[in-house]
This record gives structure tokens, C-alpha cells and sequence, in this order.
């Protein structure tokens, strides 16, 4: 591990003052900063700790909605009865992420900002844009069994493996930011996270310095069924090789409210309006879920070891749908 | 930087990067915890901080120089066993033993989390867990045993548990205490 300064922020306004320089960092629960500094792919110069912020509670917005705090630990977001009662995707994300150590530690604003699992990522002896722009892409034409078959582009397919912000991205939220200036940004999830194009070592829209003080969730939906459903290679503590988090209100045998979002299939939580179009005011039906995932996979493209996601994706749609919509 | 380990006061004079796995092995000669892979993927550095279980080898120590901090030395000693190390015992819940203080620390905070109310990925109500075989081996996957000695870890927890050995387990740091 390099080297680094070490401050610890008192507030949120000290915390962004302290970030000032390109190779500063903030650390919160650091199970992925940590991780990254030990193998030299992060080399910050400066850490500003920011755990001991004044950020790590749950509070009622005055729309109807939560305000999460950037340091909620993932295990207690996870076992907050209003998110158990009200956004019980989010409960179930959570606890279908990491370990029960990792959700103890992990925060709401570092879960958001973790990084790709994309082994040649992780190897700093192959050649990787997202590490090390204009290296080339060593997952193209390489292993890439868990690598994303939408959004991609010739220079990064990585995918984010977040299962939580799968969830948030179903539920609408938006990310609440202070930047350097002292100006508070509300970044909705869906404009978040950035495509790979050209620079895919640029994942998000923040600012350098910019510190996600809370996620805002809006209110939840009346009467809706809830399910986050995660495909991976083992039953527990492995990343999504698929994931869908559904949000979907029935009314009189149609479903009347659909919200979905994927994991694991792209360098962003996934969400596609026409999809969602697509279900609202049909009967649910095998060939209305076919409909959907054809509309969903229309652009996906494998690149040899994820093919398999495609079909993948199409079953875990649907059953996921079956799920959400079957009279009880 | 100073250290609170197992109620004690310590001092100590550790580089800025040193984890807290390595403060505890090295510096304060607590070899108790492991380190299996160092980077949160197998539990072996498992110990209770403030109560909850967390990956010390994933963890800064100058970051926890408010905490108070327990390994598996910390829960008990050979002549009075901690009700988990003495349920290992009976239930040789382990071959080898490397994984072993990590799989207590860890089992120990994990009680805590379900006396909380806490669910899991397999409870089918969240807001009303209950503790079966399923949900300790779910609740404890954070724990990796290269000899596999899975039953025998299920049945000492669950030992454990049915004996109401929860008020001996620490309680999860509160949301409140964060601030
Ligand atoms: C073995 C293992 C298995 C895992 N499995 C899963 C899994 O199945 N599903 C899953 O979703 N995740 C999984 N994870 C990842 C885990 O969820 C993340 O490591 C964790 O959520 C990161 O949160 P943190 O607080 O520790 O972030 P940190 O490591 O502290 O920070 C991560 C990044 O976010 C930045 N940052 C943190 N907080 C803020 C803030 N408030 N404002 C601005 N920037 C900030 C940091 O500068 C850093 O760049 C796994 C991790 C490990 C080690
Ligand atoms: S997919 Fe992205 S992260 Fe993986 S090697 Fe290619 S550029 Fe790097
Ligand atoms: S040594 Fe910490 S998890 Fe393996
Ligand atoms: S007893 Fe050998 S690793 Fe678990």
C-alpha cells in the first residue's frame, strides 16, 4: 500500500475542504477502497476519513419519502422497519449483498461508489482502460463471464456490482450531494452513473471532492409487491450474475405500477422505461413476460464466456415478473 | 495511537496504513485473529467492534482509535470459556482451527444481530426472523472453512442459541451511536 496523509473530517463541510487535492479520497466503511489500496489499483495521497460524520441516521422526508444518511451501514438500512414495511426490494438487495461483517461496516455512499469486479481490473499486470486509460480492454475477447452484455462500449464492459443501488434505481432515488463550492446537488439515481464510451474510468457525474451526504427515496408505492432476485454462482456471499429488483402494483388482474431495474448486466444499474411501458394495463401473461425481456435484451450483445447472461436475463425476468404478479 | 482490545488501554506506535488485523497480530500480540486472504473474503479476521462483527483486515486501525474493540481472546480464556468457544468444544466445530476465532467472533455478533430483530436474505418476514439451520448457515457465509467443519459450526451455534447464550453476546452497536 502507498503511503498517504491521513485527516479525520469533523463535518461535512470540513470533509469537502480536506478533499481538495485530484488524489485525495474519502474513506467511509473502506471494505473497497481498502481493498483496492492494497493491490495499488487506488493510490490515494490523501484520505479524509469520513466516518465520523454526523450522517448515519434515517430520517422522514416531508414528501412522504426517507432521507438516508450517507453513512447508514448496510446492515442497518437493511433491518430499518420502514424500509422493512415500506421498501422491502431495498431490505432484500441489501441482504442479498457481501457478507453480514461487510454489511456492518459498508455505507450507503460507498456501496453507490464501489468498483467493478472485473478480474483484469483487479491485475495490474494486464492491460485495463477503466485502470489505466488508453491501455486497451484485456475483458474483450478475454474472460469475461461476469461482464455486462448492455451499455457497453469497445473500450470497457464492465459491469457495477452493486446489488443495492439495483434497488434504489427501482425506487427512484435520488443521490444528495455537497460539492467543494458549498452547493448541494440532488442527482436523480437514473443520471448518476455514467456510461463507459470513451472514458471509462469516469463512473459517475460527481465532481472530485463532491461528497454524497444522503439518498433521498420518494414515497413508496401504495399496495405494491416487492421482490429483488439475485442469480449468482453460489447461494450466498457472491456477486450478481443477474439481478432484478421489481416494484409492481396489481389492480383487478392487470398490473397497474411496474418498476424494474438489473444487475449485472451493464456498467449501471439497468433500467429501461419500455420495458415497464410494455407491462402496465396488461393481463400478466409467459408471452407478456417474453415481450418485456425481448424488449429489454434487444441490444444486448455477448462477447463469448457471458453469453449465457442473455438467456439468463430473459428467465430471471421472468420469474421475477411470475413472482410479482401471481394471485396469492 | 491509542487502543481499547478487550477493555484494556493500549498504546501503540503503528504506521498510518497498518490495518487492524495487523495491529492486533503484530503489535499487540493478539494472534488470535487470521488472516486468511486479506482482503474480506474469507472471516478468518473476523472480531466484534462496538459490538458488531466486522473484517479487520478490511478495516484502518487509526480508524478505530475510539472503539472499543474485542478478539477471541477478548470473550473468554481456557478457564473460563466464553459459551461459544465452549460450544465449539463439545461440537468439535472446527478440524484444523483456522478459521475458529473468526467463525466465534463472527457467530457471536451474528446472535446479537437476531436478538436485534435483524433478517436475513432467507427469512421469508424480515420484520420477524426466526433462527434455523438455514439461516446460520446464510447468517454465518461471511465465514469461510477450508476444512468444511459446516455441521458441526451450525450445531454449536445453534447450541448456543437455543440455550439463551444471547445475553452473553455483545449488543450491536445502535444506529444512534453512530453520530
Ligand atoms: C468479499 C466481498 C464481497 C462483496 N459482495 C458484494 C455483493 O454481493 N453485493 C454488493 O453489492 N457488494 C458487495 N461487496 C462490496 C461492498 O458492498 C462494498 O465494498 C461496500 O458497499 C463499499 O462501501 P464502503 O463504505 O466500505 O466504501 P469505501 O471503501 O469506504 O469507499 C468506496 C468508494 O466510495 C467513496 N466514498 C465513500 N463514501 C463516500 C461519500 N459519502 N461521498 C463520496 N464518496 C464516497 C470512496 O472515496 C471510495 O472511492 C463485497 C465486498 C467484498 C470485499
Ligand atoms: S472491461 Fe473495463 S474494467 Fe474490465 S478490463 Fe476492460 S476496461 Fe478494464
Ligand atoms: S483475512 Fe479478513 S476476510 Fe480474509
Ligand atoms: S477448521 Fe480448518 S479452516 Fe475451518
Amino acid at each position: 500500500m502507498r503511503l498517504f496523509q491521513y485527516e479525520r473530517a469533523a463535518t461535512p463541510e470540513a470533509a469537502v475542504a480536506d478533499c481538495l487535492a485530484e488524489d485525495a479520497r474519502f474513506i467511509a466503511g473502506g471494505t473497497n477502497l481498502l481493498d483496492l489500496m492494497k493491490l495499488q489499483i487506488e493510490t490515494p495521497a490523501k484520505l479524509v476519513d469520513i466516518s465520523r460524520l454526523d450522517l448515519g441516521a434515517i430520517e422522514e422526508a416531508e414528501d412522504g419519502g426517507l432521507l438516508i444518511g450517507a453513512l447508514v451501514p448496510n446492515s442497518d438500512l437493511a433491518a430499518d422497519p420502514r424500509i422493512v414495511a415500506r421498501y422491502e426490494v431495498l431490505a432484500r438487495a441489501l441482504l442479498a449483498g457481501a457478507s453480514g461483517q461487510l454489511r456492518n461496516k459498508a455505507t450507503t455512499g460507498g456501496n453507490l461508489l464501489q468498483r467493478t469486479r472485473c478480474y483484469y481490473f483487479y491485475d495490474r499486470h494486464t492491460p485495463c482502460n477503466k485502470r489505466e486509460p488508453g491501455s486497451g480492454c484485456s475483458a474483450i475477447g478475454g474472460e469475461n463471464r461476469i461482464l455486462a452484455v448492455l451499455g457497453t462500449s469497445e473500450h470497457c464492459i464492465a459491469t457495477h456490482p452493486s446489488d443495492m443501488a439495483v434497488a434504489m434505481r427501482a425506487l427512484d432515488a435520488t443521490v444528495v450531494t455537497l460539492k467543494r463550492d458549498g452547493d448541494r446537488r440532488r442527482i436523480p439515481l437514473g443520471d448518476f452513473y455514467r456510461l463507459p464510451g470513451d472514458t471509462p474510468q469516469i463512473e459517475t457525474v460527481l465532481e472530485p471532492g463532491e461528497l454524497i451526504t444522503h439518498v433521498a427515496l420518494p414515497p413508496a408505492v401504495d399496495g405494491a409487491r416487492h421482490v429483488y432476485r439475485k442469480v449468482r454462482d453460489r447461494a450466498s456471499y457472491a456477486f450478481a450474475l443477474v439481478s432484478v429488483a421489481g416494484v409492481v402494483r396489481m389492480d383487478q388482474g392487470r398490473i397497474a405500477a411496474a418498476q424494474l431495474a438489473f444487475g449485472g448486466l451493464a456498467p449501471m444499474p439497468w433500467r429501461n422505461a419500455e420495458v415497464e411501458a410494455a407491462l402496465v394495463g396488461q393481463e400478466p401473461s409467459p408471452a407478456l413476460f417474453e415481450r418485456a425481456a425481448d424488449i429489454l435484451l434487444a441490444d444486448a450483445r455477448g462477447q463469448g464466456s457471458n453469453d449465457f447472461k442473455i438467456p439468463l436475463a430473459r428467465r430471471t425476468l421472468a420469474a421475477t415478473l411470475r413472482e410479482l404478479t401471481e394471485a396469492r | 495511537m491509542q487502543f481499547t482490545v478487550n477493555g484494556q488501554r493500549r498504546e501503540v506506535d503503528v504506521d498510518i496504513r497498518t490495518s487492524l488485523l495487523d495491529l492486533l497480530r503484530e503489535h499487540l500480540a493478539l494472534t488470535g485473529s487470521k488472516k486468511g486472504c486479506d482482503h474480506g473474503q474469507c472471516g478468518a479476521c473476523t472480531v466484534l467492534v462496538n459490538g458488531r462483527r466486522i473484517n479487520s483486515c478490511l478495516s484502518l486501525a487509526v480508524m478505530h482509535q475510539d472503539d472499543e474493540i474485542v478478539t477471541v481472546e477478548g470473550l473468554g480464556d481456557p478457564e473460563r470459556l466464553h459459551p461459544m468457544q465452549a460450544a465449539f468444544v463439545a461440537h468439535d466445530g472446527y478440524q484444523c482451527g483456522y478459521c475458529t476465532p473468526g467463525q466465534i467472533c463472527s457467530a457471536v455478533g451474528m446472535l446479537g444481530e437476531v436478538a436485534a430483530g435483524w433478517g436475513s436474505h432467507v427469512s421469508p418476514d424480515l420484520a420477524a426472523p426466526e433462527l434455523s439451520t438455514e439461516e446460520i448457515a446464510e447468517r454465518m457465509s461471511g465465514n469461510v472453512c477450508r476444512c468444511a467443519a459446516y455441521p458441526n459450526i451450525r450445531a454449536a451455534i445453534a447450541e448456543v442459541a437455543e440455550d439463551g447464550g444471547l445475553e452473553a453476546a455483545p449488543e450491536p452497536r445502535r444506529q444512534e451511536a453512530l453520530a
